[in-house]
């Protein structure tokens, strides 16, 4: 049946092909893992639908899944464009230079590359303040661990992730001032067993809670292997692990966004822009806080969440000292963006030290 | 830095884990090597059988038919093998490498419905006294079958191999398949058994991974341990306890790397990253200063007229 059902895809994909018309808009799709991750890819592809749900037989969408990061990318960006994309979303990090180095060349393209910083005429980037979600996971993370361990599966040594540490250690040190973190640098944004392995290895190094900000399910399975280990959704709800071990997640909505950006391209008003939300305008949801937390932390991890959506709140507030102990934020001081951006340090009390 | 919070019981029970995969895939492509035949099938072999092996255990619920559907599914593919080198003499390197990419295609087509679901639960073998013995027990009585049956297919591997008859006709097969044939052996019977062997120990590797080491299925998720797996078969000189020896070797530097970063080891990680790969090759090499040659008809094409 599976089967039956590609084969009709693939001959309407390619009926849509040969009849495609001129004034359709095309819109393309870099992804990192494949759409099934049931992480990050997962929730980009949600957005494409919702695109496709949004415009219906106005747009063709196209995707490419598992592109690698670095060289490789450029040759798949280069080919979205020459079928004729014209608008290109490159959703990772590591297509950076490629989208820049692609984009002088089709000058009518637009491209949006996700959680980048380099922006040209035809290049915006767009990215969501995942530390704000973070900055929730710290906080219950802190109240729940009970061995005061709190092993960390980081990606590749960048800002976004370098925040991603920094706030969830800040809140979980606020509320436990005996925190730990162990971090292990996977190197890698999908690899189930390097993953899975990483979690293990934090688990019997006494880590009582799992963060991740790499993508796929599998520290959620080694963490119910385990059976005294919470967890967090990354990127996707991943509800399958809830109530227990995962007691909630950040929950990237690309949708809305893309929707726009795609509108805009209809109406010819696109414009090079540089677009960081959080909690408060939806581009980062808190997935539901499961009845394993107690209901007081519950109360105030949402209290929170509302603090951060409302701005009433900011996940960086000093007093923060870096690492070596030397001040970064002065008392009721908030973080710029151009730092957190470019964010390079740990801040004081994390062990260990930033690979290059 | 802070090296006591690392469990050395834990660490050499997880590098078992760790080494499984690596250790059956291996198995089988020396028992295939050992026959004379190069099949670079192995990581699309391991990955139809993680795939087949999780889809039948979801649907069955039975994590012991999922083995053997990987075990099935393995073999089935290299079945395909065997047919375009053993009776179509097609080129081995080029037939191995088409079905590594052959099988990481069917294995994404396959596993589609399969996504972000989990398997049923391999349960571990559990011995009322030995399991809870304080360090032996989680070490050598506390894990899933599938991982006794690398061990143990090792052993009979190696004994088949040195003691039996029918080692002494594989050997032959694959050093001399002329003279095997002059001595009435029929070697494309030979070579294709063993190609299938090597199949189902693929596909039993693969899915160890998808069904107990992670355990779900995501697409591409044996990450390159066949072409390991290749590699460690050369740099063990086709012997099968050194496959086991680099294949926890590799397994537990693995494990170790990651708990010394957790443990904030002051190595840049980096150095740690690629320790695994090379530790294991360098033993490995130095372990083969003996000489020991391939099989001597590795890779070389038989038909009966020639």
């Amino acid at each position: 049946m599976k089967f039956t059902k590609l084969l009709a895809t693939a001959a309407v994909a390619m009926g849509l092909a040969t009849t495609a018309m001129a004034e359709k808009t095309k819109v393309g799709f870099i992804y990192v893992g494949p759409v099934g991750d049931g992480g990050w890819t997962y929730e980009h592809d949600q957005g494409r639908k919702a695109v496709v749900e949004a415009f219906g037989d106005d747009v063709e969408t196209v995707y490419q899944e598992n592109v690698p990061e670095g060289a490789d990318a450029e040759r798949a960006i280069t080919q979205m464009a020459l079928q004729g994309a014209d608008l290109i979303f490159t959703t990772s990090f590591g297509y950076m230079d490629p989208t820049i180095n692609v984009a002088k060349k089709f000058p009518n393209v637009k491209f949006e590359h996700a959680t980048g910083y380099k922006t040209a005429e035809n290049v915006s980037v767009y990215s969501a303040r995942f530390y704000e979600g973070r900055a929730v996971q710290g906080h219950i993370a802190g109240k729940m661990t009970e061995s005061n361990i709190i092993g960390y599966i980081a990606s590749f040594p960048i800002p976004e992730v370098i925040r991603g540490i920094n706030s969830a250690y800040i809140h979980a040190k606020k509320v436990n001032p005996d925190v730990q973190f162990k971090i292990i640098w996977a190197y890698t944004w999908f690899d189930p067993a390097k993953e899975a392995d990483a979690a293990k290895a934090l688990i019997e190094q006494g880590a009582d809670v799992i963060l991740q900000h790499t993508d796929s399910t599998a520290p959620q399975a080694a963490a119910q292997a385990a059976g005294n280990v919470i967890t967090f959704g990354q990127a996707s709800d991943m509800a399958e692990y809830a109530p227990f071990p995962r007691v909630s997640s950040i929950i990237d909505n690309w949708g809305p966004y893309y929707v726009a950006r795609t509108k805009a391209v209809m109406d010819g008003t696109w414009e090079t822009a540089n677009t960081w939300d959080g909690i408060g305008p939806g581009m980062v949801g808190i997935g539901e806080i499961s009845d394993h937390v107690p209901a007081d932390v519950k109360a105030e991890a949402m209290d929170m969440v509302a603090k951060l959506a409302s701005g009433e709140y900011h996940a960086f507030t000093g007093p923060i000292n870096k690492q070596d102990g030397t001040p970064w934020l002065a008392e009721g001081e908030t973080a710029d963006d151009g730092t957190l951006a470019g964010m390079n340090f740990y801040v004081e009390g994390i062990e260990g030290s930033i690979p290059n | 830095m802070d090296l006591s919070a690392i469990s050395p019981t834990l660490l050499i029970a997880s590098l078992m884990v760790a080494a499984t995969p690596l250790l059956l895939a291996a198995i089988g492509e020396l028992v295939v090597e050992k026959a004379g035949v190069l099949n670079l099938g192995v990581e699309g072999m391991m990955i139809v059988g993680a795939v087949c092996g999780f889809a039948v255990s979801v649907e069955t619920g039975s994590p012991y038919l999922g083995i053997l559907a990987a075990m099935a599914g393995g073999a089935i593919l290299s079945m395909l093998f065997a047919f375009l080198t053993q009776f179509a003499l097609a080129n081995q390197v080029a037939s191995g490498l088409a079905l590594t990419l052959f099988g990481l295609g069917l294995s994404a087509l396959m596993g589609q419905s399969y996504v972000g679901i989990k398997p049923p639960a391999m349960g571990t073998v559990d011995i009322p006294v030995l399991s809870d013995l304080p360090v032996v027990g989680p070490i050598l009585f506390g894990h899933d079958i599938v991982l006794y049956m690398g061990l143990g297919l090792t052993a009979a591997v190696w004994a088949t191999l040195k003691f039996t008859r029918a080692g002494l006709i594989l050997r032959a097969v694959g050093e001399n398949h002329e003279a095997a044939h002059a001595l009435g052996y029929h070697v494309v019977r030979v070579r294709i058994l063993a190609i299938l062997f090597g199949g189902a120990c693929a596909g039993l590797g693969g899915a160890y991974i998808s069904l107990i080491r992670v355990p779900q299925w995501t697409e591409g998720m044996t990450a390159g341990i066949g072409w390991i797996a290749l590699a460690l078969v050369v740099f063990a000189s086709w012997k099968p306890w050194r496959v086991l020896l680099g294949a926890y070797l590799f397994g537990g530097i693995n494990v170790l790397q990651l708990n010394l970063q957790a443990a904030g080891i002051a190595i840049p990680v980096e150095y740690l990253a690629m320790s695994p790969y090379l530790i294991t090759i360098l033993v490995l090499v130095i372990l083969s200063a003996d000489k020991s040659a391939a099989p001597a008809s590795l890779g070389r094409p038989f038909h009966a007229s020639h």
